[in-house]
């Protein structure tokens, strides 16, 4: 507790600190490479025959997803801090990949926390991390994904806490870090309203991202909660099946209950034993979920939908072939979600879909999934 | 019924039930009662048990394949019952509580006559519904007091504490260690500015050396890895050698306080 309150002090100083503001902006537009660009995707938009698409390239960030403007943030606090060490833990490996770089950046010493299986399904993020100075160190208990990363950061942090700051990757944990990560990923959303505002004059009828942990669709959706008529949907893990164990879904099996932390939806049994969960997505591949999403679901301002392993390995190839761009597995839900609501919508629609990262970690799985001519 | 700390210093033993069966359980815990133990904390295995280590989390996995829960840790509770008047603590993560329901589990835990309970991940702060529904039965709300708690924490601590107060005698997870850091004593002079509790320290307890210099601050010690780490050792004489490792510990971790009285 007192860690947290150490991190929640320092966090509501640096808010208030215009020099804290200036720096991040700073490293945000000189390294990271904000703003990142809002596409209209003209040859999908045809092809679907419906609504305007619209992608916001979060993927064109430095480190390849969104990751980095959180990891930007916490890093900058831990220098306040004055601490000198920095753990993470990571799915995909993207979180990881974004905390080693900002690590070797400002000079920390950085440990990233994966699961053994994630390791292998997300093999050229470990080796990034590891070229990037930091010390993955696999973790081979429960499940051995994402879940079971975040079990021993929180181990080491307990041990370490009075050197090591937990950098935590999403908009999960016990306060402040829901609150704190998405207040560092809300430039997208801020970004994208600007952004359509002027390219359409008008607000898009529905955001679009895909929901892990939560974070870039928080990131996305924040400044457009106000905006009553936009529709805000998130786009879960419908992983192989409906049965507990084969999904990552949260919003369609879980119930209210505590896992790291944090009071949210989670899978879970009967007696309360967290779930094993599945995903083609290592990133989305989570039993629970970020509470201000819990929040957004309960008092109807959000919709949430799942998308299953297929469809998203499908919409890879989809957005590849239409624009160019290779997502992400993770994001590829959300371009599942479009592909099937776009066509629905009217053509002076605009639909905007948040493409959180790109999808050269991927191609291992997408190499075994498909069958390319 | 009241907890009752007997021996300077009492031991509080940690069971994880289930491991390797909660019929095997039941034999332990009789056996260490009778070897000296004052307290049984019944660790309820949970999937994510984020604040053990290496050791307490095989045997949670070990339990939890053949699907030990919260339930059959009650119905244990009151087998043991019916055959000690030892304290017992159900020792837990917060997620399986809260499935069953608060009131639920403290009119379980009231109906298996316990004596308290400690939830791991529940911090006071949170702690509201729980203590109202505990309090009102007469059931010990145990909470955890960490090196790293502030003097207001440690204040907000003792006052929701109940039958004992639980000193994390370092920073880290559960899991025994070669010394004693120099935590503990600190911890629990503070503890005492605030609480007429007793107060048993834990984490990392495993020889009678550390037993007895836990004895000469603290009203108890809680040894819970090294336990449950001979029970993994010793398959098919489980009962008798965490016995022994029990009265070993005793006779030699009291001694000296008995004679430095």
């Amino acid at each position: 507790m007192a860690a947290l309150d150490e991190l929640e002090r320092h966090y509501e100083k640096a808010k208030r600190d215009r020099n804290f503001q200036k720096r991040l902006n700073q490293l945000l537009h000189t390294y990271a490479g904000r703003p990142t660009p809002l596409f209209f995707a003209q040859r999908l938009t045809k092809i679907l025959g419906g609504a305007k698409v619209y992608l916001k390239r979060e993927d064109l960030l430095h480190t390849g997803a969104h990751k980095i403007n959180n990891c930007l943030g916490q890093a900058l606090l831990v220098e306040r801090m004055g601490k000198h060490r920095v753990i993470a833990e990571t799915g995909a490996g993207q979180h990881g990949v974004a905390t080693a770089t900002v690590c070797a950046l400002l000079g920390f010493e950085c440990v990233v926390y994966m699961g053994t299986e994630d390791m292998r399904r997300q093999e050229l993020n470990v080796f990034r991390m590891r070229l990037l100075g930091a010390e993955v160190r696999g973790v081979d208990s429960g499940s051995r994904t994402l879940k079971d990363a975040i079990n021993e950061a929180m181990r080491d942090w307990v041990t370490n806490v009075r050197t090591t700051h937990y950098l935590l990757g999403s908009v999960l944990g016990a306060h402040p870090y829901p609150t704190m990560v998405r207040d560092f990923h809300k430039v997208t959303g801020r970004e994208a309203r600007a952004q359509i505002l002027k390219a359409e004059g008008r607000l898009p009828k529905a955001i679009i991202a895909c929901v892990g942990g939560g974070s870039n669709s928080i990131g996305i959706f924040y400044e457009f909660i106000k905006d009553k008529k936009v529709q805000l949907i998130g786009v879960e893990a419908g992983g192989r099946g409906q049965r507990l164990g084969d999904h990552a879904a949260r919003f369609r099996g879980g119930s209210p209950g505590v896992l790291q932390g944090t009071y949210s939806y989670v899978l879970q049994d009967e007696a309360g034993q967290i779930s094993a969960t599945h995903s083609v997505s290592a990133g989305l591949d989570y039993p629970s979920i970020g509470p201000e999403h819990a929040w957004l679901k309960d008092t109807g301002r959000a919709e949430y939908v799942s998308a299953t392993d297929q469809e998203a390995l499908e919409a890879c190839t989809v957005l590849a072939r239409t624009e160019g761009i290779i997502p992400a597995l993770e994001s590829a839900h959300a371009v599942a979600e479009v592909i099937k609501r776009a066509p629905r919508m009217k053509k002076s629609e605009v639909v905007m879909v948040n493409v959180s990262g790109r999808g050269d970690k991927d191609i291992g799985i997408l190499r075994e999934n498909l069958k390319l001519e | 019924m009241p907890l009752r700390f007997q021996n300077s210093p009492a031991l509080v033993a940690y069971l994880t039930c289930g491991d390797p069966d909660l019929a095997i359980t039941l034999d332990i815990a009789l056996a260490t009662i009778d070897a000296g133990a004052d307290v049984i904390e019944l660790g309820v295995p949970f999937s994510d048990p984020v604040a053990d280590g290496p050791v307490i989390q095989r045997a949670s996995e070990r339990a939890l394949r053949h699907g030990t829960s919260l339930l059959q840790v009650l119905e244990l509770a009151r087998k043991i019952r019916k055959k000690s008047q030892a304290g017992l603590i159900i020792f837990t993560y917060l997620n399986p509580v809260l499935r069953m329901g608060m009131e639920r589990f403290s009119a379980a835990a009231q109906d298996a006559c316990v004596d308290g309970a400690l939830i791991t991940d529940l911090p006071v702060e949170e702690s509201r519904d729980y203590l109202v529904e505990m309090q009102k039965r007469g059931l010990a709300t145990v909470f955890l007091a960490a090196p790293t708690s502030t003097d207001a924490r440690l204040q907000q601590i003792a006052r929701a504490s109940s039958g004992f107060v639980y000193a994390v005698s370092r920073t880290g997870v559960t899991g025994a260690r070669q010394q004693m850091p120099e935590d503990a004593p600190k911890l629990v002079g503070r503890l005492r500015r605030y609480t007429d509790l007793p107060v048993a320290v834990g984490f990392g307890i495993s020889t009678s050396a550390q037993f007895e210099a836990v004895g000469k601050f603290a009203d108890a010690a809680v040894v819970g890895s090294a336990i449950v780490e001979i029970i993994e050792r010793n398959p098919g004489k489980e009962a008798e050698s965490v016995a022994q490792f029990v009265r070993q510990l005793l006779v030699s971790g009291r001694q000296s306080s008995a004679l430095s009285r």
